[in-house]
């Protein structure tokens, strides 16, 4: 069994968790969700496991590089980042409420790698650099980060303005409110520390740190928007809904810089979908 | 009103303006949103393009908003000094603020603040004040760094801080966004950035620099013995590799072979690999353009390493020893591409090893080590072909590689902001000014207890520290 035919069975068990978490939250089962959790960490150690196998492959294949090359080994890593967080909080917070929209992104994600082609590529020069690994890890925590701050400023947002009745089970606003804030922190910093790698990187590449690439832009507009919240957060005091808009915001340019870059011209093609 | 007054007043509004926190919101979105401009519309194209793409009109609009060269337009620039300007002073107002209570040797306790607080947790205990006192000192100078006792009132408080120097976390942030412009203001100041291709064997001191085009004159020399470039069988580039010498008053003082993400760097100045060519040999096209009467093949069995030599003409069929197979030269093509590249003269020759389809491979008169990239059980070379003194390893076609050519002198300071900058990021988000007091009050035999805290940032998580507390003073 190789590494795809691992990780597109990784892509249901996180599809189960779904649908497991989802039980707990409609009709109230404390059992599916301890379920839930055991299926969810196992399709956590199924996604590492799918990773660390593609890097071997890579090596028997003489190529030998990290899987953080292309997009399917990117969303690969994407689905890793949201489930490790989210396995993260639901211990810290000791809550499982987050857990359905939190797999179901790992899962879009895994589902959207499936479309793309999974073969292994050898690197370019251009991507032959020890930054690599740097970069795309702390790039991808972040936006594993501020995913999950989506998510949950998503359903603030659907309870604040009449969603289903069933959301009344999730945590008090200002829990959600804090939660979104300090997973906004935290993604900010990751992506504070991504575009500082890459800067870094394109140093040692290119001859220059900064270029105002597309997707060097587009990071950088990322980091505009999510440094504008916590100022509003931090010095005018706001909260609840309008974090909650800048937070889903700040997502969208999460997204444009991933996938919509691709599609301008610039340095970062080879993430490309094909 | 006097002069001095009415500029007084002027001097007050501008330092109000800068000092607010709603500037600093409107121009973070403002960036973003006008940073989107230029990664749509794609940025110093030859004004032809976008004439073409864009119509008269539009073309004039968007060039008299510098749409075209927007992150170096003046509308854009000021948009950032105005958000400098803004960390600046907004950073210098709440920093005088904050050095009054940063540098206290003696903190004093506002028992109000205290009382108040909404994670007051309130138990009753059997124990007198003096024993309590003793019992709680020691659980509290375990967690924090400073500690003292204070008798107010008819109680008695303990108070206890740790971390009141992690408040300027935000301001060393703001400092490192001023230190990454000022390292770029100098990198654009003092540094340059250039570009030069340099032929193979070839040596030059004269660069161009991209902002205007113009010749530069380094202070030492630049040679280029060797320049090579392979391939994945896929076709990708694998790797660019150029042998560079560094000579300076006639003498070699360094030699290095750069890749990309490997560069050369001497005396400030960095060669980066950035990309190759063919050059125009005028004398060898006529050779190159008309294929050659014969043609000289080695066969290298991988495995074994039995070579074996064939002189062939185009279309002839060639059986391989051994019975492995057989080959065909199909043709000669002047310029082959190869992963968008051109890589020069060569042949397409179809292989047919025994009980397998056809394969058409190319050999690049080049490259002679070509095809043992296609990783394939024999690997073909041409060692020769017979037409006006041609032979492939006398390189007649030569080659040239391009080199980008920087100094920026601002790197280490901008370098020193991304470090600052993350320190501050840890400091401001992760650690914060920590504050607990204990009240005791005597209730009779025993005494009543409010437990309460404060903390410059995340209050929740200080909700969480005053239940663990009291849960702890409560067993102890």
């Amino acid at each position: 069994m190789n590494s795809s035919s691992i990780l597109s069975i990784i892509t249901f068990v996180y599809g189960a968790a779904v649908f497991l978490y989802l039980v707990e939250l409609v009709f109230k089962k404390s059992l599916a969700g301890r379920i839930a959790t055991v299926v969810t960490i196992i399709a956590f150690v199924g996604n590492t496991t799918g990773l660390v196998m593609r890097w071997v492959e890579s090596y028997q294949l003489g190529f030998g590089h990290a899987p953080l090359s292309n997009l399917y080994e990117s969303l690969v890593f994407f689905a890793w980042s949201i489930a490790l967080l989210y396995i993260f909080i639901e211990w810290k917070y000791k809550n499982r409420v987050f857990g359905t929209l939190s797999t179901a992104l790992a899962c879009c994600a895994m589902a959207y790698a499936s479309l793309k082609p999974d073969q292994i590529q050898p690197l370019i020069p251009a991507l032959k650099s020890n930054w690599l690994i740097a970069h795309v890890f702390t790039c991808f925590i972040g936006y594993a980060s501020f995913a999950i701050a989506f998510g949950i400023s998503l359903l603030y947002l659907l309870r604040r303005f009449g969603g289903p009745a069933m959301l009344d089970r999730l945590p008090a606003d200002n829990l959600l409110d804090e939660l979104t804030h300090q997973l906004v922190m935290f993604g900010f910093i990751f992506l504070s520390a991504g575009i500082i790698t890459g800067s870094v990187w394109a140093n040692s590449a290119w001859g220059r740190y900064w270029g105002w690439d597309p997707k060097e832009t587009w990071s950088l507009i990322t980091w505009f928007v999510y440094a504008g919240l916590l100022h509003a957060r931090f010095m005018r005091g706001w909260q609840g809904t309008r974090i909650a808009v800048l937070s889903i915001v700040g997502f969208l340019a999460v997204l444009f810089t991933y996938f919509g870059v691709n599609y301008l011209p610039g340095l970062h093609s080879y993430g490309a979908p094909s | 009103m006097t002069e001095s007054n009415v500029s007084t007043g002027i001097w007050d509004a501008i330092w109000e303006f800068f000092a607010s926190i709603r500037l600093t919101i409107i121009l973070l979105f403002s960036l973003a949103v006008t940073s989107i401009i230029g990664t749509l519309i794609p940025q110093n194209k030859p004004p032809m393009e976008y004439l073409q793409a864009f119509g008269e009109f539009r073309f004039r609009l968007f060039n008299a908003l510098d749409f075209f060269d927007m992150y170096r337009s003046w509308w854009f620039q000021l948009l950032i000094v105005l958000l400098v300007l803004n960390i600046i002073i907004c950073s210098l107002e709440r920093l005088s603020a904050l050095s009054k209570i940063l540098f206290v040797k003696n903190p004093k306790i506002k028992p109000s603040r205290f009382r108040k607080a909404n994670n007051k947790i309130v138990f009753d205990t059997d124990d007198s004040s003096a024993t309590l006192q003793k019992r709680y000192a020691s659980i509290l100078k375990r967690g924090f760094t400073y500690y003292k006792t204070e008798t107010i009132d008819n109680g008695l408080w303990l108070y206890a801080e740790k971390w009141r120097w992690t408040r300027i976390g935000v301001y060393v942030v703001h400092l490192s966004i001023v230190m990454l412009l000022i390292g770029s203001l100098v990198g654009s100041i003092l540094g340059f950035e250039g570009f030069v291709n340099i032929p193979e064997q070839e040596s030059t001191n004269r660069i161009f620099l991209r902002s205007n085009g113009q010749a530069f004159q380094l202070p030492f020399e630049v040679r280029c013995e060797d320049f090579n470039v392979s391939f994945y069988d896929n076709g990708a580039p694998k790797e660019f590799r150029s042998r560079l010498v560094i000579i300076e008053n006639g003498q070699t003082v360094v030699e290095k072979d750069i890749i990309v993400n490997d560069p050369l760097r001497y005396r400030g100045i960095n060669f980066f690999q950035s990309s190759y060519g063919k050059l125009d040999a005028p004398q060898n096209h006529a050779a190159d353009e008309t294929p050659p009467e014969s043609l000289d093949l080695r066969v290298i069995d991988k495995a074994s390493g039995a070579a074996h030599d064939f002189t062939t003409r185009i279309g002839e069929r060639q059986a391989i020893p051994g019975g492995k197979g057989e080959f065909k030269v199909l043709a000669f093509q002047p310029h082959l591409t190869f992963g968008g590249q051109d890589i020069g003269a060569g042949l397409q020759v179809e292989v047919t090893l025994t009980g397998k389809a056809p394969e058409t491979i190319l050999l690049p008169l080049h490259f002679p080590n070509f095809d043992k990239m296609r990783g394939g059980a024999l690997f073909f070379t041409v060692t020769g072909q017979k037409r006006r003194d041609f032979s492939p390893t006398e390189k007649s076609e030569r080659y040239y590689t391009g080199l980008q050519v920087t100094k920026d002198p601002g790197v280490p300071l901008v370098y020193a902001g991304f470090i600052t900058m993350l320190v501050g990021f840890v400091i401001s988000f992760f650690m914060s000014h920590q504050m607990v007091a204990i009240e005791i009050t005597s209730r009779g035999s025993g005494s009543r207890i409010s437990v309460s805290g404060a903390s410059s940032r995340n209050k929740l998580g200080m909700d969480r520290k005053i239940e663990r507390l009291s849960a702890q003073l409560q067993k102890s």
